[in-house]
């Protein structure tokens, strides 16, 4: 018994003297998975690539969950005083990290040229969510947006030009009343377009409110305009799609099996994340094409996805390889290589002049089309309380699309509560 | 004397491990989370004060907290009953000797075994407006597509059929193992007696399965109020908070709002239903059942 004890201590003393004869510096990081295939993988050959070429560094990746479950590890560990060295977390919680003093500016690590020529060397809308206060907070990696996916068979048997999506609101609703299906007894079989409105409607509901020129909260992140009448007509609009063109199934449309009802040919548009390009190219037995969205009085859309944090509490070098660490994955020819393998959309133009990705795109161009939507696309809702001042607009459009309130008064009701929580924020 | 202190000393000894695991895990928890109920929110800058009943008020002010108690308590009424019923019909059928019976047990038992997350995920798509399972049934029978999880008149239905589904069958095991515990003696007496089959479930099996219904019964209730993963996979509490519930609600308001004075608030209020209904079981259903 005393032999095995004996072993045990020497075990353990030989294995601190070894770990502080290397003296790495220890970067944890951790990362949600949003999206399918084997992600895990990727970012784990990521770090032990970035290890191998900083000796002096050593990046542990920790996959945590969804995005959700990642935000409550973390903000729980830097509650407790421990959080990981960085984390990618939503870029609309940017708000919610700064409120909870547990991020710093990424620009207290920008000191050479070439630290401030990466940090122009992002796509200007990818960074729109991670500013305020003159600070850029996070850095983009995984972004996505919003774009229409259609399919070209139904588009042929309908009359219709396969090969010309809706350019705008009045196409949308003309073609999508050509394309909407019902059998002998009036049941539709085949909708026109869908837009899901479960779980996040506040994000889809951007699509139409930016076409409609209006933008739902201020930079600062204090004040929204839910009730601005741009923005009454744009969620009108969503509305009458169902309820008086008919061209839109009723009630709340699960985000979960939109891309399901695309590819059982139960609808001929959708809107969808980017993100569901390679899902959809893999498993649907059509041809379909990925369009921007349709133009309202503009044309709009927003960005989606997650941007990488450095935290706080965590001890100044392990910060500084945490930047490091961030730079090196935000190289042109790592996102290129990022956007094959997940759909995302590259962060910046750089990574789309790579042979990579120019090769990709040559045989596959819908892969371009999140990239030219761009200069087009708004900041997602972000605002102080973040997820509670959306909860507000999400419990609204989800009123007006299910018929319990009109788009006016939930617009009215969402607009008292934004302003109720973001009182302390003024 | 002397032998007693040290007897007292040694049996406390013997409890501290389990001691000190109930008061860190339970008791010290359940304290901290009264008293933060009383203080705001720490946010970065400003500790937490002591706000005395505000965040109560602001409960009792808050139209989600109603809505979300409401659907619960339908929830708990639908699902209890329903899923009882349920689960003693099948045990009565399962416990007879039927051809493919340990087939069948296992049938009932399966979704009991299956994890939630993944269940709901399949719930999902059976109610599918257009082709899931279930409207490919209304449609067939002659019935129009319903959108089961987007109707705010449906969705709270919805929910509540698949926590029946997945409870059913767990609440059948108890059941069986009572009855295959009851002695044949009662069945043949019966028999000889020409009792009807209802007769005989009406007035010996039912009063003896009682303890069982408690335990079930004080089970059913406390799921049906900790009812959470298959909300957050599939309807996020939606549309409008038409199938919100009081434990979601409350993972809302504590992880997604980080609004930790009312959560500790929600968390109180939900641990005084739950030991409200516990007294309630165990004082007065307890002296009405019959032990063997």
């Amino acid at each position: 018994m005393n032999h095995v004890l004996t072993k045990i201590a020497a075990a353990t003393i030989g294995l601190c003297l070894s770990a502080a004869a290397l003296a790495k510096t220890e970067i944890s990081f951790y990362f949600p998975v949003a999206v399918g295939g084997p992600i895990t993988k990727t970012i784990d050959q990521y770090a032990a690539d970035f290890n191998k070429e900083n000796p002096e560094l050593n990046v542990t990746p920790v996959y945590s969950g969804t995005y959700q479950e990642t935000i409550v590890k973390v903000l729980t560990a830097h509650k407790a005083g421990k959080p990981p060295t960085a984390a990618i977390l939503l870029s609309t919680d940017t708000f919610t990290l700064a409120d909870e003093d547990a991020i710093v500016p990424i620009d207290n690590f920008v000191k050479t040229d070439a630290d401030r020529a990466w940090m122009k060397s992002f796509f200007p809308a990818f960074m729109l969510n991670g500013q305020f206060a003159n600070m850029t907070w996070g850095v983009p990696f995984q972004r996505s947006t919003v774009v229409l996916y259609w399919n070209k068979d139904l588009f042929k048997e309908a009359g219709l030009d396969p090969n010309t999506p809706p350019k705008n609101w009045a196409e949308t609703i003309s073609m999508g009343q050509k394309l909407t299906k019902k059998d002998a007894s009036g049941n539709v079989t085949q909708w026109g377009i869908q837009v899901p409105s479960s779980g996040f409607p506040y994000w889809l509901f951007q699509g139409f409110s930016t076409q409609n020129d209006a933008i739902l909260a201020n930079p600062e992140g204090n004040q929204v305009k839910y009730d601005d009448p741009n923005v009454v007509a744009a969620l009108q609009y969503w509305v009458d799609l169902s309820k008086k063109y008919g061209i839109h199934p009723s009630g709340v449309v699960e985000w979960g099996t939109t891309p399901r009802d695309f590819m059982e040919k139960k609808v001929a548009m959708i809107w969808t994340t980017t993100g569901n390009l390679t899902n959809i190219r893999s498993n649907a037995k059509f041809d379909f094409g990925v369009a921007m969205l349709p133009e309202g009085k503009r044309r709009g859309s927003p960005t989606g996805g997650g941007n990488f944090f450095i935290f706080k509490k965590a001890a100044g070098p392990e910060q500084e390889g945490a930047y490091k660490f961030a730079k090196w994955l935000t190289q042109p020819e790592r996102a290129a290589q990022w956007s094959i393998d997940t759909g995302y959309v590259a962060v910046s133009p750089a990574a789309y002049e790579t042979p990579a990705l120019q090769k990709y795109a040559a045989d596959f161009p819908p892969a371009l089309v999140a990239r030219d939507q761009l200069p087009f696309a708004v900041a997602e809702l972000s605002t102080h309380d973040n997820q509670r001042v959306t909860k507000a607009l999400n419990d609204g459009l989800q009123a007006a699309l299910t018929g319990t309130k009109t788009p006016e008064q939930a617009m009215k009701d969402a607009q008292a509560e934004a302003t109720r929580l973001l009182r302390p924020y003024k | 004397m002397r032998y007693h202190v040290v007897r007292n000393v040694y049996a406390y000894l013997l409890l501290l491990p389990a001691f000190v695991f109930l008061v860190g895990f339970t008791h010290y928890p359940a304290m901290a989370t009264l008293l933060d109920s009383f203080m705001s929110t720490p946010r970065a800058g400003r500790a937490a004060s002591f706000v005395g009943m505000q965040n109560y008020q602001d409960m009792l002010a808050d139209p989600i907290f109603w809505k979300s108690a409401i659907n619960n308590l339908w929830f708990a009424l639908a699902t209890i009953p329903v899923s009882i019923a349920l689960s003693i019909g099948m045990a009565l059928w399962v416990n007879d000797k039927i051809a493919g019976r340990s087939f069948l047990r296992m049938a009932y038992f399966l979704p009991t075994v299956l994890p939630m997350i993944a269940v709901a995920n399949i719930w999902i798509f059976f109610y599918t407006p257009g082709y899931g399972l279930i409207n490919q049934v209304l449609q067939a029978l002659g019935f129009s597509s319903q959108n089961w999880l987007g109707d705010p008149g449906l969705v709270l239905g919805s929910v509540i059929v698949v926590a029946i589904w997945k409870e059913a069958g767990f609440f059948m095991i108890f059941y069986l193992a009572a009855l295959q515990a009851l002695s044949p003696s009662y069945k043949e007496a019966a028999q000889i007696e020409g009792a009807s089959a209802w007769y005989f479930f009406r007035r010996i099996q039912w009063p003896l399965l009682m303890p069982t219904t408690v335990f079930v019964l004080v089970n059913a209730l406390i799921n049906a109020f900790r009812m959470v993963d298959h909300i957050i996979v599939m309807t996020k509490g939606g549309p409008d908070n038409a199938s919100s519930l009081i434990l979601f609600y409350l993972y809302e308001i504590g992880f997604k709002f980080w609004d930790q004075g009312y959560a500790s608030v929600l968390t109180v209020v939900l641990l005084l239903i739950l030991a409200v209904v516990g007294l309630l079981q165990f004082f007065i259903l307890d002296r009405r059942t019959h032990y063997q």
